[in-house]
């Protein structure tokens, strides 16, 4: 608004002003610049519910009876409100014991992921380290090409590592892409200056780093943990191809087996008729609302939280592409 | 400080070896990378991860020329040469499998790809920074939902007994579709889902590029009576062009790649006809049935296509001097 009063301010001291631009721009654009204002504002608020609605209908399916549900009665408000749903998921004891996993693969991941990429983003990022770019193209080139699903698979085989913590932490642990963030982080924000001075007083690369570059780097250190929280958290294949035994599944993967899997065990026990197991079925719909709703809700609550650092970090990727 | 001022003092005399002039002496840049120690130990946990779990499995990849057994090895077991690339070209499953992965892909490329250009080009254009921030956090929020959990929604949405859309269709007068048992439906709701979930995150980037985009541009063109339809034909969209050019050959070289988990997710026996892939096939094969060297040539036919794509369409960009990778 404030920008478009200044354009008007210029032509008024004009001697000869240009009437028929004038008039073009008060009249026909103007018309078709409302015209492209609603057309954006509709389409934007249709993506809206789009995203929303189907979010919005399943918190309100996860609380209403099912039979309501199942009848389709319920568009816009719960019907028949119960919680029941949800007490069955926290009855079960796969959703805990999953539940348990995936904070131990989200800590430990994470803290391995972090802690690497961020020793070696900043030493890839000293233009003063001698291979610097060879060693660089190492990494890059492991965006491009890669061994494939079946020899990682035989690699982590071979290491002894299936079916323990090190098979999910570890063959992921560090993405290039953000690697490649975190390097021009460094190299975009820690001046050159700052360490001449550092080491005209006698400080080495470990001090510098750890005294001047991680206070310096805390958007992002924060943006580097949130990505990685977010992955593990949400990430589910490592497991299904390196673990067999289901106490060590994370929720992510009882999730799969409980949703997606299985379309009648959620719902207990089938009985004799065809009257009980229909009603069963109903209850194991209701709680595959409910199991939606509370695997989904740490992050979306989460989420006004990590949006600054997200946009942040894109745009960090963004000027470097 | 006298001792790294000591210590620095013998490598300031010029060595007088009359070798190439460009580079340095070899004693001088051992030194180099002596006084860099410490950057290298800082470098070493990743390099060991990338040796480990990249560049080892990369050598592994010879297995798809072997009959890979695990007492022989990598390197051990016999060799077979193109066997494996032949039985699977002859195989029935390759013109569906490889004809599955580029329709999803393609389908995927032309309908995911620009929709988020589009909301980044609308959004920008939102006089109210209120409604611009609602709109940015409510459309991307779907993308910090795990795949499982979005595939789990489409399940219950789409039932065929109970989901929301089936409701509505019989509300409507229409029959229960089952969806996720159908082959004709997979593309359609693979793509959407993708939209759905991923489109809002994907926008960010392209915001970001426009709020790089110089406001003079945008005042000067205003002067001269240019609409906004005009203004971002001739000024956003340009500004934009290489972040588009740039993630667009990204999406190229990932192409094959993207979304294996998600159809894995998705697939069901009724659908298998379309949602049987490249990488779904080599998991099924490799993983579950155990057939190692012919699901590992897969996935290195997989790779190398995937390349061959990322290159050429690199090299594409280059000679339209467009804004490439390297």
């Amino acid at each position: 608004m404030t920008l478009n009063t200044k354009p008007v301010a210029v032509p008024a001291p004009e001697t000869r002003p240009h009437p028929a631009a004038k008039r073009t721009q008060s009249f026909r654009d103007k018309w078709a610049d409302s015209a492209f204002n609603i057309a954006a504002v509709t389409i934007l608020s249709l993506s809206i519910i789009a995203v929303v609605y189907p979010l919005y209908f399943i918190v309100i399916a996860s609380i209403s009876d099912p039979n309501a549900v199942y009848e389709g009665k319920v568009w816009l408000f719960p019907s028949g409100v119960t919680l029941e749903g949800y007490q069955r998921i926290f009855a079960d004891s796969r959703i805990w014991n999953g539940l348990g996993n995936t904070v131990i693969y989200t800590v430990l991941g994470s803290a391995i992921s972090v802690t690497t990429i961020l020793f070696g983003a900043y030493a890839l990022s000293r233009k003063d380290m001698p291979g610097r770019k060879i060693l660089m193209l190492l990494f890059v080139v492991t965006m491009f090409f890669d061994g494939g699903l079946i020899t990682k698979y035989l690699v982590v085989r071979d290491l002894g590592m299936l079916d323990t913590v090190w098979a999910v932490v570890l063959p992921g642990a560090v993405g290039v892409w953000n690697l490649i963030i975190a390097r021009s982080f460094f190299e975009n924000t820690i001046p050159g200056e700052l360490r001449e001075a550092a080491q005209m007083d006698g400080a080495n690369d470990f001090t510098f780093f750890f005294r001047m570059v991680l206070p310096l780097s805390k958007p992002l250190i924060m943006l580097m943990i949130m990505v990685h929280v977010v992955a593990h958290w949400n990430s589910f294949f490592d497991a299904l191809i390196f673990l067999n035994d289901d106490t060590k599944y994370p929720l992510q993967l009882v999730l799969r087996n409980i949703l997606i899997q299985s379309d009648v065990s959620s719902a207990g026990t089938t009985g004799g008729d065809i009257e009980s197991y229909a009603a069963a079925q109903r209850i194991g719909e209701l709680t595959k609302y409910a199991m939606i709703v509370v695997s989904s809700l740490p992050l979306m609550i989460a989420l006004p939280f990590m949006q600054k650092h997200f946009t942040k970090g894109t745009m960090i990727g963004a000027v470097k592409s | 400080m006298s001792r790294t001022l000591a210590r620095s003092r013998p490598a300031s005399p010029p060595a007088p070896t009359p070798g190439p002039p460009s580079r340095k002496p070899l004693p001088l840049r051992l030194k180099r990378v002596g006084r860099a120690w410490q950057l290298y130990v800082l470098l070493i946990p990743a390099l060991i991860y990338i040796a480990v779990f990249k560049y080892w499995p990369m050598y592994g990849v010879q297995i798809a020329f072997r009959n890979y057994n695990p007492v022989d090895g990598f390197t051990g077991s016999p060799w077979v040469g193109l066997q494996h690339f032949i039985r699977f070209v002859n195989s029935y499953q390759f013109g569906v499998v490889v004809g599955n992965t580029l329709w999803i892909a393609i389908l995927g490329l032309l309908v995911a790809f620009p929709i988020p250009i589009i909301l980044a080009l609308l959004v920008n254009q939102l006089q109210s920074e209120r409604f611009k921030k609602f709109t940015q956090t409510v459309l991307y929020s779907p993308a910090f939902i795990s795949t499982v959990v979005v595939v789990g929604i489409m399940f219950v949405l789409l039932s065929p007994r109970s989901g929301l859309v089936n409701n509505a269709i019989q509300l409507a007068g229409g029959e229960p579709v089952f969806f996720m048992g159908s082959a004709e439906w997979f593309r359609p709701i693979y793509v959407v889902s993708d939209v759905w979930q991923n489109a809002g995150f994907a926008m960010i980037v392209y915001l970001a590029a426009l709020s790089g985009i110089d406001p003079a541009l945008h005042d000067a063109a205003k002067v001269d009576g240019a609409s906004k339809l005009q203004r971002i034909r001739h000024i956003d969209l340009p500004g934009i062009m290489p972040v588009i050019t740039v993630l667009f050959i990204l999406a190229i070289g990932n192409l094959l790649n993207v979304g294996f988990e998600k159809a894995l997710l998705m697939q069901t026996n009724l659908n298998l006809p379309t949602s049987e892939i490249i990488q779904t096939y080599v998991y099924h094969a490799g993983l579950q049935q155990a057939q190692f060297s012919y699901s590992a040539a897969i996935g290195l036919f997989n790779s190398v296509l995937n390349l061959v794509l990322l290159l050429t369409f690199n090299w594409v960009a280059r000679r339209a001097n467009q804004a490439t990778l390297w």
